[in-house]
């Protein structure tokens, strides 16, 4: 039922913990340099093989931050409504399990787990929760990540 | 390519500081980020879209200001530690600076990305640390606020 005055709609609701459809990303060394270049991040660990094969790791890896993003994850094909046409990240929570190396196929899958609505300054927002999960290959799991979105 | 120095469970106490990373956000940065990453939000590029107009100016992506807190993080658990959880709030719009040329920004704010521990603990043995993080503006002003848990290694082994 749709409460009254609410803007969260049964058609809303309905999309709650529908899956959309999975990202599969190949990981490739000149990605993870691409992506750690453009945010200035010069860590060997993410770009230099011999000086990883000394780390925890024992070869390089991505970045954390590689997750999370239109290309490795969030919310492709998850259906966003929302009566606004103003829209602004909100925040991120991200829990990590295993890296993420070259040569990994990452597959996430993005769903919605909840909506919340506010008063604000401006008027009523929505905020939409997206919760991704990250596996490799071997179908392990890598991150999980919670996402929110405000729309007003 | 310089070593890192490591930095280790016994090393750190609730208080302590994680080193500061200062950032630049220049256009260069954003339409960089906005390659790599595949959001191709108009709202962080042109200027002249409504977006941009209702917030005065082309901002800087949530996820590149998050980025800057993950590194601020990985700098600080060097090579044998491990980011464990992370979240972050984007509370403020920044504004990114203009470029002066074809590789420098233009004068104008630096952000600085901070931390300190709030707590220390064992868990199923793993040395953890909880810190506060956040990023801030050129006014001092906390723009992103969040925490971190990561894994640091101990010197007991």
């Amino acid at each position: 039922m749709t409460q009254e005055g609410s803007i969260i709609t049964d058609e809303m609701r309905k999309l709650i913990g529908v899956e959309g459809t999975p990202t599969v990303l190949e990981v490739e060394k000149g990605f993870i340099r691409m992506m750690a270049d453009s945010i200035a991040d010069p860590n060997p660990l993410w770009q230099d093989e011999e000086y990883a094969k000394r780390s925890k790791h024992g070869g390089i890896v991505a970045p954390p931050a590689f997750l999370c993003n239109a290309r490795a994850g969030t919310s492709r094909g998850v259906q966003m409504k929302s009566p606004f046409l103003r829209a602004l990240a909100g925040g991120d929570e991200l829990e990590y399990y295993l890296p993420v190396r070259p040569g990994d196929v990452l597959t996430s899958v993005s769903y919605i787990s909840e909506y919340n609505e506010r008063e604000g300054k401006r008027g009523k927002m929505l905020f939409t929760i997206i919760d991704t999960k990250y596996t490799n290959q071997k179908g392990e799991l890598v991150a999980k990540s919670r996402s929110t979105y405000i729309s007003y | 390519m310089t070593e890192t120095k490591q930095v280790y469970w016994e090393d750190v106490q609730v208080g302590s500081e994680v080193t500061t990373l200062p950032k630049i956000a220049s256009t260069q940065m954003l339409v960089r980020w906005a390659g790599a990453s595949g959001d191709f939000n108009p709202h962080h590029y042109d200027d002249k879209t409504p977006l941009a107009a209702a917030t005065g100016g082309i901002i800087v992506h949530g996820a590149l200001k998050r980025q800057w807190l993950v590194q601020l993080m990985t700098d600080w658990v060097g090579d044998q530690g491990w980011l464990k959880k992370f979240s972050c709030q984007y509370r403020r719009l920044d504004f990114p600076r203009r470029m002066a040329s074809l590789a420098d920004p233009a004068e104008g704010e630096t952000w600085q990305c901070k931390g300190t521990v709030t707590n220390k603990s064992v868990e199923d043995g793993e040395h953890l640390v909880e810190c506060e993080i956040w990023v801030e503006n050129g006014q001092g002003e906390k723009t992103v606020p969040g925490n971190a848990t990561v894994v640091l290694p101990s010197r007991g082994g």
